[in-house]
């Protein structure tokens, strides 16, 4: 993503300030579907069809192209296909559409449009700014994710991971004729190489990890080589060679959390985002297993410990998918943004993991928010359920008062 | 001028005139032609002589040009057609304007009698018919087939067709015959006073009587023919099939007839209804001839009679029964043996037919009484190159189930690529890759006899990154044979690995009685005290896990030598070792339980194409029993299929029940809806599609909100732990703490686990939960 304009300055942007973006590439959309959180200002080009009632009644429609501003209501991301649909009330009126007509704008590549946050850019908004115009983004890492008779195609960019394409195929199964197992192992390998050249652009030559248990990731490296061999393909040949084989547990999605922390990759891709967040997890989950303390999950136990200022300056890191900061109202968005700000005030590190990724992912799985303390704190689910507790408590004693 | 001006001022009117005309001509005689026929013509006149007047010109012409000047047929022809018709056709000369004209009428005329015949039949009184309206039995007008005068000599069917016509006729009668009887015994059921009244009507109504009398004979001679249908029916799926036929037999015999024609019988109960009470009275006596009801009939009314008569069921199948006697003596019996009879057939029914609930039962019963073996299945576990191939292999020829010819073979195939020690193993590593690499990656099955037991050999993987094969194999075992490498620093490393792991999971998948092979031991001499020493471990550590000290058998072997396997090691190092060999011990193992008696569920492990049917899928009946022609449904896609045949044990058998692992050959679905793992059961009964279930989970590792694959035998599902709702006690099951942040190992713990498909799951079953390669938990599914 780009600003519009040359002089446009990241430090420049203050409050209510409208910042023109011009996105170029389809993972640009993906954080345009960060930055626009509901009830924000839009204005982008738009597609409108007018319809027009002539005085004897006939009625006449047609498509106007022109610019519109709506206030969100709501968006949609496809992630496959990278694009973005942002809905909402039209502000300004123009020659076709009055003001509080609904309209759907479909944000397009290389088309600029233009955001006026509603409350002001906090913290967050421009951490996600500052990460969507970033220039300095590296390959996209291509992932064959699979075993006996599944493939998943994955393309690990820096903020997501997309599944390309998933290859599934019944492999028969031992019984007395072997040859059977031999030809649907070696018609899954066609398979799921096909579908690889189509589903991922190779003209560049691009890092690509195959994971499997066993000898499949091998195995399908050694057919790819040997194809490019029968079908004197350059390009092939180039591409087995430069696949690295990792060993994964099973050919599903999340084995990408296993493969990232493995050493090849470690040695290979070490100073990509997707790297250190699975790092970040992997550390989160070491301490929840230690049972050390200092690992907590779940919104009420890390405000808390935030609040205690126990996330701070000495290895004090702050989880939070950024999934939270798209659809959350705005006082809880705000609220969120106050935690990560305070983390920050405090010294400590505040991580906005995409959910995109597998790292993200399991985050999501703890209730999207975790942190690591700087010191040991035992009882901060005690307190939640002292809550519950004096809850239930308090109507008890109400209950045991009127009783006496 | 050029050609293309000639072209160009070419007069198309002109020439399609032209080519109008030459159309024109075509019609028109060409003057040889013409001469010809006025020749012809003079000559017929004179031929036909004073009849000629009877005949036009044009006409003659006509069958000039058709026999092509050939007078004498012209005459003949005429003669037939004009001057001495059949009677019947009064009908003179066809309108002989157009050319076209003769033949189109003389199809036409063919057919007419055909078409007409059920207009004739509209409002024929019942009996009594008038003599002009016979015209059945007028010979036909025009032959059918044949030639117009031909041969000269008058058209005749030909002698096929005479006899098609005569056998027609026959079955025109006897298939009358039938029904009049099916309708008269229908009529015998209705009440008991019929009987008298028949008497009475019998001698009075003459040709009703006559009838009866004909039918009577011809019911002794029809039976055989429903007696012999057994012969020619197998009895694929119960009474059905019979009725089919019989109906079929009876719209056969009514197909020959041209249109079904309506029958005199005694009055139905409607019409005892609209008639009042029959018998008795003289006045009832002429009503019984009900000439007009019948009249007018609709064809589904008479089809009611043309079904088998609930007689005729019974007799097919008590014949089918091999009672043939019967079949003569219950037609003289009272209502009441044939509802005796009817119910018997209806027991007779139950034995084969496709299990409703208490079938059950019967399925049962059926494999309590044929089984002569018991049969159980066991699965070999053990760390990685413990030796479990081998040993199988070495237990399979020892047992001659596997001839010294193949593993010859196989030997000498293993030495080319340098791994001769793996020949016994390869008797069930067959994929290139396992004997490629030397590891079993799947689930290998093969099975022996032994004097009592059949068993089922699944030969698991050892390595960790086929686990999930493993796991497949012990779902479908009764008990476990576990191999431990007793060479040197081998049995310390897999207690480390595998052997923790899989005895872990077997205990989970509900195996409780476990056969520890001490392999390897000629290694180490046979040594007793390196026995002792693993025997103490091991049991220690088996009974932590929760096997009882009592299920738990410690045998030294040779899997490579084949020593106390089969047949007592006869080394004198290992002399010290009294216990009986591991076959021996298999057999006092005890199958566990089957649950016969529950809905159908079975787990596909394998989907495949046979000559049989292109889906064939094996697997293990986990509860419950099925037969051949059973509905199925498949899990989750939720689609029906029906048992096409079934095999157990590769024999080719009737019913199956839990425990065994059985071949179904489908029907009726397609391909796409059967895969690995997916679940068989009753579609009365069926399994339920679930993507998020709670569950009763032993920690092996700690548990947290975290990805994990879901395993329950061959389903392999990828998932997450969404919550920990409780810490539980581990002997009363308590809650002892509510919502933990996590659970520590060796607790037990109630968790929600959300899966990123639906799979077809139900409470009471064992799932194993697995995560980064490790088993972090398995349980009971609540």
């Amino acid at each position: 993503m780009r600003f519009v304009s040359k002089n446009q300055r990241l430090e420049a942007i203050d409050g209510e300030t409208g910042v023109a973006l011009l996105p170029v590439e389809p993972e640009d959309m993906w954080h345009a579907h960060n930055l626009i959180a509901i009830s924000d200002t839009v204005k982008a080009h738009a597609v409108r069809k007018v319809t027009k009632t002539s005085s004897t009644g006939s009625t006449m429609s047609e498509r106007v192209h022109t610019d519109l501003t709506i206030r969100v209501t709501s968006t949609f991301f496809d992630p496959a296909a990278s694009s973005l649909h942002v809905s909402g009330t039209v502000v300004h009126e123009n020659a076709w559409v009055n003001v509080g007509q609904y309209h759907t704008l479909d944000l397009e590549l290389n088309r600029p449009f233009t955001i006026w946050k509603s409350n002001g850019w906090d913290s967050v908004a421009m951490q996600t700014l500052a990460e969507a115009v970033n220039d300095d983004k590296p390959d996209a890492v291509v992932a064959v994710v699979m075993h006996e008779g599944l493939a998943n195609i994955c393309l690990i960019t820096d903020f997501r991971t997309v599944i390309k394409q998933r290859v599934e195929s019944n492999i028969p199964k031992k019984r007395s004729q072997a040859q059977d197992t031999a030809g649907g192992m070696t018609a899954f390998y066609e398979k799921t190489l096909s579908t690889l050249l189509r589903a991922v652009d190779f003209s560049n030559p691009r890092p690509m990890l195959l994971a499997s248990p066993g000898f499949v990731a091998q195995d399908f490296r050694a057919y790819m080589q040997s194809e490019g061999a029968k079908r004197a393909d350059k390009r092939l040949q180039r591409i087995a060679k430069d696949a690295v084989v990792v060993h994964s547990s099973t050919g599903y999605v999340h084995s990408l959390n296993e493969i990232l922390k493995s050493p090849e990759v470690q040695v290979t891709m070490r100073d990509k985002k997707f790297t250190t967040e699975t790092a970040l997890m992997d550390q989160f989950y070491e301490r929840l297993r230690k049972d050390d303390g200092r690992a907590w999950y779940g919104a009420k136990p890390v405000a808390k410990a935030v609040e205690e200022g126990a996330v701070g300056r000495g290895g004090g890191v702050i989880l939070i998918n950024n999934s939270f900061f798209r659809s959350l109202d705005i006082p809880t968005r705000k609220k969120y943004v106050a935690l990560v700000d305070r983390v920050k005030d405090d010294g400590g590190e505040a991580k906005l993991l995409s959910s995109d990724h597998e790292s993200g992912q399991r985050l999501d799985g703890l209730g999207g928010i975790a942190a690591i303390l700087t010191y040991p704190i035992y009882d901060l689910d005690e307190d939640e359920e002292e809550d519950d507790g004096e809850e239930g408590g308090g109507s008890a004693d109400g209950g045991g008062v009127a009783v006496i | 001028m050029s050609r293309h001006q000639e072209v160009r001022n070419l007069d198309y009117k002109d020439v399609l005139d032209d080519y109008d005309g030459y159309c024109e001509e075509e019609d028109e005689l060409s003057p040889e032609d013409r001469a010809l026929m006025t020749q012809g013509t003079i000559t017929v006149q004179t031929a036909l002589g004073v009849e000629a007047a009877k005949v036009s010109v044009a006409q003659i012409e006509e069958s000039l040009w058709h026999y092509y000047y050939d007078t004498d047929k012209v005459v003949e022809y005429l003669i037939k057609k004009f001057i001495n018709p059949p009677q019947k056709t009064a009908k003179p000369a066809p309108n002989p304007s157009t050319s076209a004209a003769p033949r189109v009428h003389t199809a036409g005329s063919s057919q007419q009698p055909r078409q007409d015949f059920s207009h004739l039949f509209k409002d024929l009184p019942w009996g009594n018919i008038p003599k002009d309206r016979e015209t059945v039995f007028i010979p036909p007008l025009l032959p059918r087939i044949g030639l117009l005068g031909g041969s000269g000599s008058p058209p005749k069917m030909s002698k096929l067709q005479q006899l098609a016509a005569a056998r027609k006729k026959k079955a025109e009668e006897r298939a009358a015959q039938q029904k009049l009887e099916q309708t008269r015994t229908k009529m015998t059921q209705l009440s008991v006073e019929e009987q008298d009244r028949q008497k009475e009507n019998a001698p009075s109504d003459g040709p009703f009587g006559k009838r009866l009398k004909t039918s009577e004979s011809t019911a002794e001679g029809r039976k055989p023919l429903t007696t012999a249908e057994p012969g020619r029916s197998e009895p694929l799926s119960q009474s059905t099939p019979m009725a089919l036929e019989n109906s079929q037999h009876a719209k056969a015999a009514t197909a020959d007839s041209p249109k079904p024609t309506p029958e005199k019988a005694q009055p139905s109960a409607f019409a005892q209804v609209l008639f009042g009470p029959p018998l008795a009275s003289p006045k009832q006596k002429l009503q019984d001839v009900f000439p007009l009801t019948y009249t007018d009939l609709s064809p589904s009314v008479l089809e009611a009679f043309s079904k088998p008569s609930p007689d005729d069921v019974v007799y097919a199948a008590q014949a089918k029964a091999g009672k043939k006697t019967a079949a003569t003596q219950t037609k003289k019996k009272g209502a009441s043996s044939l509802d005796a009879v009817a119910s018997d057939v209806k027991g007779l029914k139950i034995e084969d037919a496709p299990l409703p609930k208490s079938r059950n039962l019967d399925v049962l019963s059926e494999f309590e009484r044929s089984k002569s073996k018991k049969a159980a299945s066991f699965v070999v576990v053990g760390h990685v190159d413990a030796g479990k191939s081998t040993m199988m292999g070495r237990l399979l020829l020892d047992l001659n189930v596997v001839d010294q010819r193949t593993v010859d073979k196989l030997r000498q195939e293993a030495t080319k690529i340098g791994k001769s020690s793996f020949a016994l193993a390869w008797i069930l590593d067959q994929r290139t890759e396992e004997r490629a690499r030397g590891v079993t990656i799947d689930i290998a099955t093969n099975r022996f006899e032994t004097d009592k037991t059949v068993f089922t050999i699944l030969d698991a993987p050892g390595h960790r990154d086929f686990i999930p094969n493993m796991i497949a194999g012990a779902s479908q075992a009764d008990f476990a044979i576990l191999v431990i490498d007793a060479s040197t620093g081998a049995f310390e490393s897999g207690l480390k690995g595998q052997t923790r792991e899989h005895s872990l999971l077997i205990r989970s998948m509900g195996v409780s009685r476990v056969i520890v092979a001490i392999n390897k031991l000629d290694t180490v001499g046979w040594s007793q005290e390196r026995f002792d020493e693993i025997k103490n471990q091991v049991s220690g550590f088996l009974s932590a896990t929760g096997f009882q000290q009592k299920n738990i058998t410690f045998v030294p072997v040779s899997g490579l030598h084949g020593d106390n396997l089969v047949r007592k090691s006869s080394d004198p190092a290992a002399s010290w070792y009294t216990g009986p060999p591991l076959v021996e011990e298999l057999e006092n193992s005890e199958p566990s339980a089957r649950a016969l008696a529950k809905p159908l569920r079975m787990t596909i492990s394998e989907v495949f194409r046979t000559p049989q049917s292109p889906i064939s899928i094996s697997g293990r009946i986990d509860a419950g029993s099925l037969q051949a022609g059973d509905p199925l449904l498949i899990q989750p896609s939720g689609e029906k299929a029906y048992v096409k045949s079934l095999q157990v044990d590769e024999e080719p058998v009737e019913w199956a029940v839990a425990g065994q692992n059985a071949v179904l050959h489908l029907t009726n679905i397609d391909q796409v809806h059967v895969r690995v793992g997916d679940i068989i059961c009753d579609p009365a009964k069926p399994i339920e599609c679930l993507d998020t279930f709670t569950l009763k989970a032993l920690a092996f590792d700690f548990l947290m909100p975290m990805q994990v694959d879901v395993h329950r035998g061959r389903l392999h599902a990828a998932g997450r732990i969404e919550s920990i709702t409780a810490l539980l006690d581990k002997v009363t099951g308590a809650v002892v703490k509510k919502k933990p942040k996590i659970a520590k190992p060796a607790t037990v713990a109630r968790v929600v686990v959300k899966l990123n498909s639906t799979v077809p799951l139900e409470a009471g079953q064992r799932v194993v939960l697995r995560s980064g390669g490790e088993t972090v938990a398995a349980g009971l599914l609540e």
